[in-house]
């Protein structure tokens, strides 16, 4: 701004920077590199972050996958031979693991790929256990598949594919009591002849949690669904909760000691720890009103509660934001207050409330704490009915599901883990992206 | 006004799916308990939605205790049905029970289960008894007719034999099922193989109780640590010292056999097989708690039940044994009691 700038003045020029001058630009030199320096680690540590979880979990959108074209024997799976599917469910998912077996040896003596070192046993075991359900399921359904060959994609183990991924080697599969290189060895045969692939994993996003025996079938399917149901009720219950409560206390209510109380307990609930809502929210709604365990309307509940207050202190700066002259000249051109308040104030004030409430949703998608206590850690493959009576079925949530994989013995979970929290950011990031368009596009300022 | 009648109805909406979802009644099962327990109700429960028309039960952690608190809230729907759990249910956890309604319990061993001491695969390895980590992990010691602060910092000093290595012991919180194992089959055996509880009952006067509550007692020091997550986090604490030594489930030492070592305990190396056949001395049953009240009203509860230690799941060569549970040899006869719903007051 002014003429003292920090350039070195010339030579011919008659003005001398006093020493006041000289020490007031040093120190904001200092000032912004410190500020620069404060940016700087702040930006490292984010980088290290997104470096280190793209780093491990970037993995879990792909997968192996095994192509062999399996007999589907009817006397193994259909003993009476009358195709009855309901006959059919009486063979388990153990009665179609050994066909798979069966199917993929001969396939392999056919190519002409060597299994040395690789018992039947450990041959089986190379085959997800979730290839027998996909098998069982998809027979059920088509029982006049029986009898014929067909071309089945099956999921490889969790540590054959993790081979491939490079988190498994031969020299851990030598320590490792749940895999051998004989086993990697075939994998790597078994994939220079096509019948193994790698490749991008929907199922990843679309399957239910699977159980420790096999992480390869883990996906976020029922996770998603359970965030966005609790978004829904969320959405739908603190949005008009938040905006009336707002109106009302800015626009309507007297300014009063109780009023006064009111902003000071509404201020105070936005600092209060998640999990005291969890608390909450298990002796009021599951415990008192009776609503089921690990209900998405139970977490979108709790989840309100706390995002209450974000809604309404923000709704209520925007509204404060809107110059009186408006309110002033509705009402002198005869509006009710109401009128004024929901025909011109309440449109203008609507992109910062829109902006609050996303923001809101975003804290709460990430929330784990409170779903803690009321059931939502869990693990559930069951997908929900569609909203309303889907609210009610149990159901996990993002956040959770990255808990839940962290714990699990198998070190495939931790790419998971890591794949869902990407997965958890990118809705992050979109839906904050989504309240800065909305801040800049229709903002007015004046 | 507009937007106040959508509110309104939105609420009104909610309330009245609430009831109608209230009075139709929860079709799905509800587990809650022992983490140890966890994975292997998992397995269970995904087979058991694959192959009944039953939808796939839902599983908590938490811990046995925690799970059991839940179990014996009450019985009605928004109740659990069964607890999982790595010991036996306590009496006083029985009296809370039957106090809310909770009175025909059925209790279920699905098999056994070795507790294991692990640590860094580069490290040292380690033969320990039992002896050995009470010396290592009380909190005192009895020298000379009175009882002194643990004084031991590194493993040789509890026992010649062990590698000069620091003390750093990382073991399940108080809330596990499997610390109370740890405390029983571990400590209160080494400190009575060690002559310290004839030692302790001397110092005071011979009371037992006494004496087995500081047996018991572990050292506060920061030597031992309190894990109260899953095995994971215990297994995370080795990774960044690689001195310490951590108390896990088999199951979850073989998952992870490329990063781990496993110490012996007697002179034998824990496998299923050494579990079974008793020469491993750390191991305990594991359980799950029905609620037989609950058994005719949610379905699938009797099949799950069934289902769980059918042969085909619990057997010797089922999946819960592939993944490390030490199969029940008495199988036939929890499957028995299982059909005919033998609850704990008629065992």
């Amino acid at each position: 701004m002014s003429d003292a700038t920090a350039e070195t003045p010339r030579k011919s020029s008659l003005y001398r920077t006093s020493d006041r001058v000289k020490r007031r630009n040093r120190s904001e030199v200092r000032f912004r590199v410190l500020g620069l320096t404060a940016i700087g680690i702040g930006v490292a540590a984010l980088a290290l972050l997104v470096i280190s979880i793209i780093g491990n979990g970037y993995n879990a959108f792909r997968q192996t996958y095994i192509s062999i074209p399996v007999e589907l024997t009817a006397d193994r799976l259909d003993p009476d031979g009358n195709r009855d599917a309901d006959e059919m469910s009486r063979v388990t998912t153990f009665g179609y693991a050994p066909l798979l077996a069966q199917s993929l040896y001969t396939y392999l003596q056919d190519q002409d790929i060597s299994m040395e070192g690789v018992s039947p046993q450990a041959l089986m075991a190379m085959i997800s256990q979730e290839a027998p359900a996909q098998l069982r399921r998809s027979v059920l359904d088509n029982p006049e598949m029986v009898g014929q060959t067909v071309d089945l994609e099956m999921l490889a183990n969790g540590r054959i594919d993790g081979y491939f991924k490079g988190r498994v080697t031969m020299a851990s599969a030598e320590l490792d009591s749940n895999v051998t290189p004989a086993q990697l060895q075939l994998a790597q045969r078994m994939a220079d002849a096509g019948i193994m692939a790698t490749r991008f994993n929907w199922a990843f996003i679309t399957n239910p949690d699977a159980s420790g025996q096999r992480p390869e079938a883990a996906g976020l399917g029922v996770a998603i669904l359970g965030s966005f149901y609790m978004m829904l009720v969320v959405l739908a219950l603190a949005l008009p909760i938040g905006v009336a409560a707002s109106i009302y206390l800015e626009e309507f209510a007297p300014q009063n000691r109780f009023t006064d109380a009111i902003e000071v307990n509404i201020s105070n609930l936005a600092a209060v720890p998640s999990i005291v809502f969890g608390i909450l929210g298990l002796a009021i709604f599951i415990n008192f009103a009776g609503l089921p365990q690990s209900a998405p309307v139970v977490g979108g509940l709790v989840l309100t509660l706390m995002t209450l207050p974000t809604i309404i202190i923000a709704t209520r700066a925007s509204l404060r934001a809107v110059p009186p002259s408006i309110r002033d000249a509705a009402l002198g051109l005869g509006a009710s207050k109401m009128q004024s308040v929901f025909h011109h104030v309440l449109p203008l004030a609507m992109p910062g409330i829109l902006t609050g409430t996303i923001i809101g949703l975003a804290q709460a998608l990430g929330e784990t704490a409170p779903l803690l206590l009321i059931g939502m850690v869990a693990f559930v493959r069951e997908f929900p009915a569609a909203p309303p009576e889907g609210l009610f079925d149990p159901t996990s949530a993002l956040p959770v599901q990255v808990y839940n994989w962290t714990q699990r013995a198998d070190p495939a979970f931790v790419e998971r883990a890591s794949g869902a929290t990407i997965v958890l950011l990118l809705f992050l990031v979109f839906m904050n992206a989504m309240a800065v368009i909305l801040r800049r596009r229709f903002e007015r300022r004046w | 006004m507009s937007f106040a009648k959508l509110t309104v109805s939105v609420l009104a909406v909610a309330a009245v799916s609430a009831t109608a979802a209230a009075a139709q009644g929860r079709d799905n099962i509800q587990i809650a308990g022992s983490s140890t327990v966890l994975p292997y109700a998992t397995i269970v429960a995904e087979a058991f939605g694959e192959n009944f028309d039953f939808p796939t039960p839902v599983v908590e952690s938490g811990g046995s205790s925690t799970g059991l608190r839940r179990f014996c809230e009450g019985v009605g729907e928004n109740t659990t049905d069964i607890a999982n759990a790595s010991r036996s249910i306590r009496e006083s956890e029985i009296a809370t029970c039957a106090e809310n309604g909770v009175t025909d319990i059925i209790q279920v061993r699905i098999g056994y289960d070795g507790i294991v001491f692990a640590s860094d695969i580069n490290g040292n390895s380690f033969q320990f008894t039992p002896a050995d980590w009470y010396q290592a992990l009380a909190a005192e010691l009895p020298v000379d007719g009175a009882m002194v602060a643990n004084p031991n910092t590194n493993w040789n000093e509890v026992n010649a034999d062990l590698p000069d290595q620091t003390i750093a012991a990382f073991i399940p919180g108080t809330r596990h099922g499997t610390r109370e194992v740890f405390d029983l089959r571990v400590i209160l055996q080494g400190c009575e193989d060690t002559g310290a509880y004839d030692a302790i009952l001397e110092i005071n006067g011979g009371d037992e109780d006494a004496a087995e509550e500081s047996c018991m007692a572990i050292r506060g020091d920061g030597v031992s640590t309190d894990i109260d997550g899953d095995y994971t986090e215990t297994l995370a604490r080795i990774a960044a010292n690689p001195e310490g030594l951590g108390v896990f489930g088999l199951s979850f030492y073989q998952n992870n056999t490329d990063t781990l070592q496993v110490a012996t305990m007697n002179g034998v190396t824990p496998s299923t097989e050494t579990i079974a056949s008793g020469e491993y001395p750390v191991s305990r049953p594991l359980y799950f708690y029905i609620k037989a009240a609950h058994l005719d009203v949610i379905p699938g509860l009797q099949e799950y039940a069934e289902f769980f230690v059918s042969d085909d799941i619990a057997g010797p060569f089922g999946p819960l044994a592939a993944y490390g549970l030490v199969s029940d040899p008495e199988l036939a006869e929890t499957q028995r009691m299982v059909a005919e719903r033998v609850t704990m007051d008629q065992m």
